[in-house]
């Protein structure tokens, strides 16, 4: 165990059945997350990038116990989130939060910003009934809303504001970690730059940790530490974001790479376009995921799963035809 | 600049849109004027609720007709004739002839009832003279041309039977069916995986090539824009404010509004990690309440006197460099 680590992940298993027939019986199972083993260190930003589809959102969910994982452990701190019950994990609660990308539909349409983010609060046991209003209005400025937004409804604001509200219920019950799922996705790149500050500048005064889920590799090589790349529920490669650039070796990181247009104009490129489908996440292919559409595959890539193994410090990648350390 | 000088295909002139609401009539489109040649690909970018779909479905004329005022000055001249008040069984004729358009969320321009191929038949049919089974070879190609798998099967299946990104090509190729003149595409990748989204803009590409096809392409993603367009207009608030070539545009904004879009990308590189991004404060002005002068003077960071008691005109020769500032930057590099 790494001293640093907040969350150790352990060959994490996330597979949903699907019933039907008359009988209502398991018929097959979403493989949405297929073991995946990473750190996320205390006060980094973790960023975790792939196309839709490929088990961000499952993962997220899965680390701070929004769902229970089919196998694997979650240490937090030592203790396997991953085994425990209900009650149990009732402590573990307040100190993981979740953001999402569309905070309306996480909010109560009928319940002021004051009332929702109040209602955490308390839940929690972070602050008494008398102390809350105080805690709330605090709560309010410091993610960049006007004290005046506290009496109104979700509804009253834009895009942006709403994800401010977001993050203060996430917020109001002091977590550790912040789990953020795409959450500036739905927003414009001037209110995403805004609500990426606000994150920022939150993270380094609360000394948070938080994962960053997001389909936008740009987004995350500026706002994450390390990233990992997913690609149909496994981890193809971690690296840190400072180098992503130069040093990706994965052919699906440089194909998403090469895929990202490039804001200048005068550095014009032919966009890397993959050819094929991603396959069913019903049945797996027996070796990599990524053989179908990948342009340097090998025979040998069909027959095996590359594991992910660490090639220099800080940088691991499944792919078979990747010298070793 | 790709586009070769002859005639433009498209040209919109004082376009102004009105929507009657139960607090009054809003401008959503306010004097929008410009031109569109063949084969070259016209970028519209700015934030949300600026007016980039109201233009373009004003130019398709698909907004409630009941609801929607067009100004009298507005003119949407294809190869000369003014549709702007053209009647709907002329636009009809229109739509997927000479103009194709492809929106961000392709499930309202497929219907939901209908198979792929009847929906490419419909198109084919009415826009040319094979007989049923020339339509089905044809409906068959075009799936293939934008890579539909199994384009034999796909054919017969409803729209729900495909993925997002299927739909979208699909939608391209029914787009594409009619070979058209101009082609509007509203965020047609914006919903998309970037390798998708790769996809997509390669299709449009090859048309733009093959049939020297106009492309206006409305996006807000500006990595989008640098790649593939040839000229941009920058909306803010139902009002054109720049426009010039994509050069220009990225590497010499003049509009204060245009230099802030562009500064508040990520950009990668180490230079740039981590660090605090530039922001535009606060939010497009409401249509019931813009203000007198400078549509941008709340979020303005050079804002004068004179922003806020007249609202400054477009300067500029309309398909060249066009301002609407008082006081423009001098269009150093970004
Ligand atoms: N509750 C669920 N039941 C069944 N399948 C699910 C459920 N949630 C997610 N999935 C499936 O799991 C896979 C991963 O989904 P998700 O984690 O949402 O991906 P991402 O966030 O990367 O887009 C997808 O195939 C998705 O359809
Ligand atoms: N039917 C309508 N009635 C009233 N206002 C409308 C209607 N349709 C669009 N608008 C308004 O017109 C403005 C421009 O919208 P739109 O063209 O969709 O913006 P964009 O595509 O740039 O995001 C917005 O303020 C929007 O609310
Ligand atoms: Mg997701
Ligand atoms: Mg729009």
């Amino acid at each position: 165990m790494s001293a640093d680590a907040l969350l150790e992940v352990r060959d994490l298993v996330m597979h949903f059945p699907v019933r039907g027939g008359v009988l209502n019986r398991v018929q097959r199972r979403v493989h949405a997350v297929n073991g995946v083993s990473f750190d996320v260190r205390r006060g980094e930003v973790l960023g975790v990038v792939g196309e839709s589809g490929c088990g961000k959102s499952t993962l997220g969910k899965c680390l701070i116990r929004l769902l229970s994982p089919t196998a694997g452990s979650i240490r937090y701190e030592g203790t396997d989130l991953a085994a425990l019950g209900h009650g149990d994990l009732m402590p573990f609660r307040k100190k993981m939060q979740m953001v999402f990308q569309d905070p309306y539909s996480s909010l109560n349409p009928r319940m002021t910003v004051r009332e929702a983010v109040r209602e955490v609060a308390l839940f929690h046991g972070v602050v008494s009934r008398d102390a809350a209003d105080a805690y709330v209005s605090e709560l309010i400025q410091k993610v960049g809303l006007r004290a005046d937004a506290a009496d109104k409804f979700p509804h009253e604001f834009s895009g942006g504001q709403r994800q401010r509200i977001g993050i203060a219920r996430a917020l109001a019950c002091k977590p550790d970690l912040l789990v953020a799922d795409e959450p500036v996705s739905a927003l414009d790149v001037s209110i995403q730059a805004q609500v990426l500050n606000l994150l920022m500048d939150l993270k380094d005064e609360l000394g948070l940790t938080v994962v960053f889920v997001s389909h936008d590799l740009k987004v995350i090589e500026h706002f994450c530490d390390r990233v990992l790349v997913m690609y149909l529920g496994n981890v193809v490669e971690e690296l840190d974001c400072e180098r992503l650039h130069a040093d990706a070796r994965h052919p699906y990181t440089r194909a998403l790479l090469g895929a990202n247009p490039i804001n200048d104009p005068a550095d014009r490129r032919p966009l890397t376009v993959l050819e094929g489908d991603v396959p069913s996440p019903f049945t797996l292919p027996p070796g990599c995921a990524f053989a179908g559409r990948c342009p340097v595959v090998e025979p040998r890539c069909r027959a095996q799963r590359p594991p992910l193994e660490l090639k220099t410090c800080g940088h691991a990648v499944a792919c078979l035809l990747e010298p070793g350390a | 600049m790709s586009a070769t000088r002859t005639k433009a295909v498209l040209e919109v002139r004082h376009l102004t849109t009105g929507f009657k609401t139960d607090r009054g009539v809003v401008t959503a489109v306010d004097d929008v004027s410009f031109d569109l040649y063949p084969g070259e690909t016209l970028g519209v970018v700015g934030e949300s609720g600026c007016g980039k779909t109201v233009t373009s479905k004003s130019i398709m004329r698909l907004l409630p007709e009941h609801l929607t005022i067009y100004g009298p000055a507005s003119e949407v001249r294809f190869e000369g004739e003014n549709l702007a008040f053209a009647s709907e069984e002329r636009m009809r004729r229109v739509r997927g002839d000479k103009v194709a358009m492809i929106f961000q969320e392709p499930m309202t321009s497929l219907n939901p009832v209908f198979t792929v191929g009847w929906q490419l038949d419909e198109a084919l049919r009415y826009h040319t003279d094979l007989d049923a089974r020339g339509r089905r070879q044809r409906a068959i190609e075009m799936l293939r041309l934008v890579e539909i798998p199994e384009p034999e099967r796909r054919v017969d299946e409803y729209p729900h039977q495909l993925s997002g990104g299927m739909r979208q090509r699909v939608m391209i190729a029914m787009a594409l069916c009619c070979e058209p003149d101009v082609l509007i595409a509203d965020e047609p990748t914006t919903a998309l995986d970037v390798t998708i989204q790769a996809q997509i803009l390669q299709l449009m590409a090859n048309l733009k090539e093959r049939l020297s096809t106009a492309i206006m392409l409305i996006t807000h993603d500006l990595g989008v824009v640098a790649q593939v367009c040839d000229r941009v207009l920058v909306m803010y608030a139902g009002r054109v404010i720049e426009s010039g070539t994509v050069a220009e545009i990225f590497h010499a904004p003049r509009h204060p509004y245009t230099r802030a879009l562009l500064d508040s990308i990520p950009k990668s590189g180490a230079r740039a990690h981590k660090k605090r991004l530039p922001t535009i404060p606060g939010i497009v002005p409401s249509l019931f309440e813009l203000p007198a002068g400078c549509r941008f003077q709340d979020r303005c960071a050079y804002k004068e006197r004179r922003c806020v008691d007249a609202e400054p005109g477009l300067e500029g020769a309309l398909g060249g460099r066009q301002v609407r500032c008082h006081f423009p930057l001098d269009g150093g590099a970004a």
